[in-house]
């Protein structure tokens, strides 16, 4: 496949780099909000949709800061428009689902926080990607992360109602957990030549 | 928001010294995690990280605690993390003058240093509530104690991944080098290890667990 197809683009930010289990970007909700699966579900289209549209943006201020010479400030921009971005989706889902809007509570804010979207806005540059090709990047990395997160949430469901030892409780065993998913995800790189 | 009328509980070490073990960014609070995870495939990899949170955390803190009475509370977490990536833009250009391929190593994670919960946490929960000192030693025992857990992971995914410490060969050539410990799982294998090792040691010895009370605590906390 031609690395630069807009299909190979979406199916490498989604599998064989997978956001999470293979470049460790967002850990944070991963820990944090992967206990059940509906609100893993609910956080994955957030997120998705957060990374959708501070993507696309943060395109056309690249293409803005390039002309003028201020690339020292990217960082700063980008930053200011995730920010901007989060403050947008939670306005929205106040307006239109209260509900989801307080399942997701505290973890909607820290949106802002989370490395995986920054880091979409960054990867997208660096590689020089075409508007077309940010937003299959930006899709298939947002369709990452949920998967990531959503299987992540069904077995710590099931972990729930089996008996362990002491130690393993908090986090120890979530992260052996994802590192055994980490290395079935490991398997997709025969899909292609990683970017 | 500080309140003058409040006194300032003097500086102890304890102050210094809780970041570093008690609680540990990393092993206790899990805060951070990213970095933590992705450029600890080698000892000096996980120092330049280290040494470069240091420095961000250290020089953030500092500043918010000093304009701690001058930012408004409604805009305070953009003004710190406007604060944060300028240091960041500060360590990033710095890193590139010292060492290119320090550079190249590390790749975007220099950059994300921005959003390390870790920064903007004690941004928000320490540095804007205490005095400038006192912001100062606590910042430092934390960046001390998260360069500290990078390197317990660099350490052992390196000696198990590559055979070696530093750079040095440490396993005698015939040593089969266990490739999955430099690749993406081994980091999360060997974080959960530490983990499990650390709860252990202290069920031992306190018949607790150390991560049972801060659980709650940090998922609220997180950032």
């Amino acid at each position: 496949m031609n690395p630069e197809s807009l299909s190979f683009i979406f199916l490498s930010a989604f599998l064989i780099n997978n956001f999470v289990l293979a470049l460790f970007l967002g850990l944070c909700p991963f820990v944090g909000v992967s206990a059940k699966r509906d609100t893993a579900f609910n956080m994955a289209l957030a997120t998705a949709f957060v990374m959708f549209v501070s993507s696309s943006c943060s395109y056309a201020i690249n293409l803005v800061l390039t002309a003028f010479d201020l690339e020292f400030l990217r960082l700063i921009s980008y930053i200011a428009l995730i920010a901007s971005s989060v403050q947008l989706v939670e306005m929205i889902l106040k307006k239109f689902s209260p509900a989801l809007f307080r399942a997701l509570g505290i973890f909607l804010p820290l949106i802002t926080t989370n490395c995986a979207i920054l880091g979409v806005a960054l990867f997208q540059t660096s590689r020089g990607y075409d508007f077309l090709q940010s937003v299959s990047f930006s899709l298939g990395a947002g369709a990452g992360f949920g998967l990531a997160i959503i299987l992540m949430a069904g077995l710590r469901e099931k972990l729930e109602l089996s008996n362990l030892p002491n130690i393993t409780q908090a986090a120890a065993l979530s992260m052996m957990l994802a590192g055994i998913l980490s290395l079935t995800f490991m398997g997709f790189a025969g899909l292609g030549t990683t970017v | 928001m500080a309140n003058p009328t409040k006194k300032e509980t003097p500086i102890t070490m304890d102050v210094f010294t809780a970041g570093l073990w008690k609680e540990n960014p990393v092993f206790v609070m899990m805060l951070g995690l990213c970095p933590v995870l992705a450029v600890t495939n080698s000892v000096e990899n996980s120092l330049a990280m280290g040494l470069a949170s240091i420095f961000v955390l250290v020089c953030s803190n500092a500043l918010v605690s000093a304009l701690r009475n001058f930012i408004p509370k409604q805009v305070r977490i953009t003004t710190y993390i406007i604060i944060i990536a300028t240091f960041v833009t500060l360590v990033d250009y710095i890193i590139q003058a010292i060492s290119l391929d320090l550079y190249n190593k590390l790749g975007a994670f220099i950059q994300l240093i921005v959003v390390n919960c870790l920064i903007l946490g004690r941004a928000e929960a320490y540095a804007s509530k205490n005095s400038f000192g006192k912001s100062v030693i606590s910042s430092l025992g934390m960046g001390l104690g998260f360069t500290l857990a990078l390197v317990m992971l660099g350490g052992v995914r390196e000696l198990l991944g590559a055979g070696q410490f530093l750079g040095y060969q440490v396993f005698s050539t015939n040593f089969q080098p266990w490739v999955v410990m430099i690749l993406p799982p081994g980091g999360f294998i060997v974080l959960g290890s530490w983990l499990l090792l650390i709860n252990y040691i202290e069920q031992r010895k306190t018949g607790k667990l150390i991560a049972e009370d801060l659980a709650s605590h940090c998922s609220v906390n997180q950032h």
